[in-house]
C-alpha cells in the first residue's frame, strides 16, 4: 500500500510539474535581436514611409486607436471610447489619464491637438523634418480633411471634419501617427527623427545609423511593463546572409525569408516559421489604353490562362493563397462568393479566338525590378506567366526598369501590361478598391463609372453593413470587367528561435512586441 | 616637393565642380525621383504632386541647380532627402566603416600579395610560382558575393570560429567615437570590444582582400621577374652578395614602382565602397549605402557622395604618386 502511494505521488508530481512548466509564467528579461534587410530611416513616424522604420518606431510611439493584434480591428490605446456624431463629422475622443511621456512629461489633449496642428497646418512653427508624407496621404492633403482639433478638456479632445471619412478611425490607429512628446520635438526641431520621445512600451537607447538600433523597456508604460529588457533591430541587407546569422544563432528571429530557405526552418529543431496575415495583392495589370486589351474577351481570356496556384507552389514555397479579389480576405467585406476564373487554356483560347484573336499576339510585359512582399521574385513570375500565354499562343516580351522608373512609368500608364502591387495601410477595403481601382486612380486606364459610384457611395456611408454590401457589389463589377489577372495574396514568413513565445504578426505589416517573451 | 602638393590640391578645385555639374546633370535627368521611391505603390498623382511640390522639385532645373551650387560654396552639401539628416552627417558616419575595412582588406592583400609575388617570381615556373598563379587567377575572377556568403556558411556557421557578419556583437559595452572601431575600442581601453571587432574584421576583410591580393601577387611577380633579369641584377650576384640582400634591396626596391601603383588604384576602388561585400556582411559603409541612395533617387547623398569619392580619388591618387620619390630617388617634383 505504502509502495503503491509513493508510486502516484510521484506520477501525480511529474504530472503537475508538466503541468507546472506549461502554464509557466511569461519571463520577464532578455534580449532579443531582430533581424531584417535594411535600416531605419528616420524615427519621427510620421516622416517616413518605410516598414523598417515602422518597425521600431511601433515600438516607442502609441496611437489614439490601436489594431487588436493579428487582425485589422480597431481598439483603444491613447484614447479610451470615443463617439461620432450624427452626420460623421465630429469624433470625439476620451483620453487615457496617467499616461506619460518618456521625458516625463504628462499625456494630455493638448499633446494630442498639437501634435495634429504639426501634422496637418504647414504654417506650425514645428511643421519641419520632412514631408508628413502619409498625413497628406491618408487625410488628403495639408489641412487636408481635419478641419479642427480642439481641447473640450484636458482628457477630451474632439475632431471636425470637413466630409465624411468612414475609414477615419482605422485611419488614426496606422503607426505614423503616433503621438510624440511635443516638447522633445521642439527641443530638436529638425533633429527630432533621431531623438524619438513617445508613450511606447520601449525608449530609444541608442541609434547607430546604417547597423542596428536598440531599444529599452519603459519602466513606466503605462499598461504592463514590457517582458524584453532589450530589443536590438539588426540591418543584414542580404537575405541568405541573415538567414545564416539566424542558423548560427547571432540573432533570434528574421524577416524576409527566402522562399528556398523555409523548407530548412520548418525542419529545423531550433527554429520556427510563423506567417504574416496578408493584408495584400500582387497582381498583373492589362493596359486598356493598348490594343487589344480593351477587349474584355481578351482579359478574361488572359485571366484564365495563368496557374496562380502553381506559381504559389514554385515561388512562394507555397505560403500565399490564389487571389481572386483585388483585395485580400484578412479585410471585412471580402466577397467570398466571387467564383474565380478558374485555370484553363482551352477557355482562354477560344476567348481568344472570339475577340479575333485566334493567331495569338505579341505585347511587352513588365515585370517587378525589385523583391516586393506580395511578389518576391518579379523575373522568374514574369517568365512563368510568360510562359502560360505562349501556351495560349500569345507572345509576351518581358521588359523591366529600375524601381523608381518603373513607378514612374507605370504611373503614366506607359506599360501595356506590368505586375504590381499593394500592401493596405489602415485595414479598409477603400484603401485597396478605390485606391487601386478606381477611375482616378487606376494606372491601367480602367474607368469604370460603374464602380466609381458604388466606390464614392461607400467612402460616404457610416454604416458598416451598408458599406460591406458596396464592396462586394465593387468586387463584382471588377470581377466582370476583369481589369487584371490578381495573382496572390502572400503572407510574409517570418523565421524564430522557437524558445520565442507570443509573437504574433499583425498583417498591418508591423506589430508591438511588448508582449513577446523568451522562455528559458 | 610641398609646392607640388599645393598645386595638386588646386587642381582638385575645378576637378570637383566638373563632377559637381555632372552628377546634377545625371541624377535629376535620369527618369523617376524621391518622390515617386518614398510613395512607392502609393505614388497617385495628387500624392506626387504634393510631394514633389514640397521637396521643390517642381522648380525648373537651372533653379534646382543654383540653389545648389549656393549651398554648395558655403560648404552645406543639403539634407539627405530619405532621412533629412545632413549628408555631411551620413557620410562621416559611413565613410569610417568603409575605411577601416578597406584598410584591413589592403593590408591582408599586401601583406599576402606581395611575398607571394616575389617567392613566385624567384622559383619561376616551380611547382609554387604555377600553384600561385592558379590561385591568383581564381581570386581574380571569384564572384565577392559567393566567396562571402561560402565564408559565412563554412567559418561562422559550420565552424563556429568568426561572427557572420556586422561590426561588433551585440551587449558589449561600447561607445562609437571617431566611427574607427578599432581606435575607438583602444581610446576607451576596451579589451574586450578591441577583441570583437577585429574578430568581425577577419571574413569581410579577407573576403574583401582576396580580388586586390591576387592582382598584386601576380603585379609583383611579373614586375620582379622583369627586374630579376636586368644586368645589375647580375653585376650584384656577380660581386657575391648575398641573394637575400640582392631580392630585397636591389630587385625589390626598382619592382615597387608598378605595385605601389597597383595598391594605390585598388585602395581607391575599395574605398568607393565595395558594395557586394558590405552587403553581405552587413557592413555599414558608403558603398552600399550610395547605392541605395542612387535606386531612391535621394540627389543629395548621391551628389554629396560623388563629389566626396572623387575627392577621396584624387587624395590617394597623390600619395600614391609622392610615395614614388620614397622608393626611388630619381623620381622628384618640384
Amino acid at each position: 500500500m505504502k509502495k503503491i502511494t509513493l508510486t502516484t505521488f510521484i506520477i501525480l508530481a511529474l504530472i503537475m510539474s508538466v503541468f507546472v512548466t506549461g502554464v509557466m509564467a511569461q519571463e520577464q528579461g532578455g534580449t532579443l535581436v531582430f533581424g531584417r534587410g535594411g535600416d531605419t530611416v528616420g524615427l519621427d513616424p510620421i516622416q517616413v514611409t518605410d516598414g523598417e522604420s515602422f518597425k521600431v518606431t511601433q515600438q516607442i510611439y502609441d496611437t489614439l486607436v490601436d489594431y487588436t493584434p493579428g487582425t485589422t480591428e480597431v481598439e483603444p490605446a491613447l484614447a479610451t471610447d470615443w463617439e461620432v456624431s450624427e452626420d460623421g463629422l465630429t469624433w470625439t475622443f476620451n483620453l487615457r489619464e496617467n499616461v506619460e511621456f518618456h521625458d516625463g512629461n504628462p499625456f494630455t489633449a493638448e499633446d494630442v491637438k498639437w501634435n495634429f496642428d504639426r501634422w496637418r497646418l504647414e504654417d506650425h512653427p514645428y511643421h519641419i523634418g520632412g514631408e508628413f508624407t502619409y498625413y497628406g496621404y491618408m487625410f488628403q492633403g495639408f489641412p487636408g480633411i481635419i478641419q479642427e482639433v480642439n481641447v473640450v478638456d484636458d482628457y477630451t479632445v474632439e475632431f471636425v471634419l470637413s466630409e465624411k471619412q468612414a475609414p477615419f478611425l482605422n485611419n488614426l490607429a496606422m503607426v505614423p501617427f503616433g503621438i510624440a512628446s511635443p516638447e522633445a520635438v521642439k527641443e530638436h526641431g529638425e533633429d527630432y527623427f533621431k531623438n524619438p520621445v513617445g508613450t511606447g512600451a520601449y525608449t530609444l537607447e541608442e541609434w547607430r545609423q546604417g547597423d542596428r538600433v536598440i531599444l529599452k523597456a519603459n519602466e513606466n508604460y503605462w499598461k504592463e511593463r514590457a517582458y524584453l529588457d532589450e530589443i536590438v533591430f539588426r540591418s543584414i541587407p542580404d537575405n541568405s546572409a541573415r538567414y545564416m546569422e539566424l542558423q548560427s544563432g547571432s540573432i533570434d528571429m528574421m524577416d524576409g525569408v527566402s522562399p528556398e530557405d523555409v523548407e530548412s526552418v520548418e525542419s529545423s529543431d531550433e527554429l520556427k516559421l510563423s506567417l504574416r496575415p496578408s493584408m495584400n495583392v500582387g497582381y498583373f495589370a492589362m493596359n486598356f489604353n493598348f490594343e487589344p486589351f480593351d477587349d474584355v474577351r481578351v482579359r478574361r481570356a488572359f485571366n484564365h490562362a495563368i496557374d496562380k496556384q502553381a506559381i504559389i507552389d514554385a515561388f512562394y514555397a507555397g505560403l500565399a493563397e490564389p487571389a481572386k479579389n483585388p483585395m485580400p480576405p484578412s479585410i471585412w467585406g471580402y466577397n467570398d462568393n466571387i467564383e474565380p476564373y478558374e485555370y484553363n487554356p482551352e477557355r482562354a483560347e477560344e476567348l481568344l479566338a472570339e475577340a479575333g484573336y485566334e493567331d495569338g499576339f505579341e505585347f511587352d510585359l513588365w515585370y517587378l525590378p525589385v523583391p516586393r512582399p506580395y511578389i518576391p521574385q518579379g523575373k522568374f513570375i514574369g517568365q512563368a506567366i510568360q510562359s502560360y500565354l505562349s501556351d495560349i499562343g500569345v507572345t509576351a516580351n518581358l521588359v523591366t526598369y529600375d524601381w523608381s522608373t518603373y513607378l514612374d512609368k507605370t504611373e503614366h500608364q506607359e506599360a501595356p501590361t506590368y505586375m504590381l502591387g499593394w500592401t493596405g495601410d489602415n485595414g479598409d477595403p477603400d484603401n485597396f478598391l478605390y485606391v487601386l481601382l478606381d477611375k482616378t486612380n487606376s494606372n491601367n486606364a480602367y474607368e469604370s463609372d460603374e464602380l466609381h459610384e458604388v466606390l464614392v457611395e461607400a467612402q460616404k456611408t457610416m454604416d458598416h453593413e451598408r458599406r460591406v454590401e458596396l464592396y462586394m457589389e465593387a468586387q463584382e463589377i471588377i470581377h466582370k470587367d476583369a481589369p487584371w489577372v490578381p495573382l496572390v495574396h502572400s503572407t510574409p514568413p517570418i523565421a524564430l528561435k522557437t524558445d520565442i513565445q507570443n509573437y504574433i504578426p499583425n498583417p498591418t505589416g508591423t506589430e508591438k512586441l511588448h508582449r513577446v517573451w523568451l522562455e528559458e | 616637393m610641398i609646392n607640388y602638393i599645393i598645386k595638386r590640391l588646386l587642381a582638385l578645385i575645378p576637378i570637383l565642380i566638373g563632377v559637381a555639374i555632372i552628377v546634377f546633370l545625371i541624377v535629376h535627368l535620369i527618369p523617376g525621383d524621391p518622390a515617386q521611391t518614398m510613395l512607392g505603390e502609393r505614388a497617385t498623382d495628387a500624392a506626387l504632386e504634393r510631394l514633389r511640390e514640397q521637396m521643390g522639385l517642381n522648380d525648373p532645373l537651372p533653379v534646382q541647380f543654383w540653389r545648389y551650387v549656393k549651398d554648395l560654396l558655403r560648404g552645406d552639401f543639403g539634407r539627405s532627402i530619405m532621412s533629412n539628416n545632413p549628408v555631411s552627417t551620413e557620410l562621416a558616419q559611413r565613410f569610417p566603416a568603409t575605411l577601416e575595412l578597406s584598410f584591413f582588406a589592403m593590408l591582408f592583400a599586401v601583406l599576402v600579395g606581395v611575398p607571394a609575388g616575389i617567392f613566385a617570381s624567384i622559383k619561376q615556373n616551380s611547382w609554387f610560382d604555377n600553384m600561385s598563379m592558379m590561385i591568383a587567377l581564381i581570386g581574380v575572377s571569384m564572384p565577392i558575393f559567393w566567396l562571402g556568403l561560402m565564408f559565412i556558411w563554412l567559418f561562422a556557421v559550420e565552424l563556429g570560429w568568426f561572427p557572420p557578419s556586422s561590426r561588433i556583437g551585440v551587449g558589449l559595452e561600447f561607445v562609437p567615437i571617431t566611427n574607427l572601431y578599432v581606435i575607438d575600442s583602444i581610446i576607451q581601453q576596451n579589451f574586450a570590444a578591441f577583441k570583437n571587432v577585429l574578430h568581425h574584421l577577419v571574413l569581410p576583410a579577407v573576403a574583401l582582400g582576396t580580388i586586390p591580393m591576387a592582382i598584386i601577387a601576380r603585379m609583383t611577380r611579373s614586375s620582379m621577374l622583369e627586374v630579376l633579369k636586368k644586368d645589375y641584377i647580375r653585376t650584384a650576384f656577380a660581386k657575391g652578395l648575398k641573394k637575400k640582400m640582392v631580392i630585397f634591396k636591389h630587385a625589390l626596391k626598382n619592382a615597387m614602382v608598378p605595385i605601389i601603383t597597383v595598391v594605390g588604384l585598388q585602395f581607391g576602388v575599395l574605398l568607393g565602397g565595395a558594395v557586394m561585400t558590405e552587403t553581405i556582411f552587413s557592413w555599414p559603409g558608403l558603398g552600399k549605402y550610395l547605392v541605395d541612395a542612387i535606386y531612391a533617387r535621394d540627389f543629395p547623398i548621391v551628389q554629396g557622395g560623388i563629389l566626396f569619392f572623387a575627392g577621396v580619388f584624387v587624395i590617394v591618387n597623390l600619395i600614391v604618386d609622392l610615395s614614388y620619390a620614397l622608393v626611388d630617388p630619381r623620381i622628384q617634383y618640384e
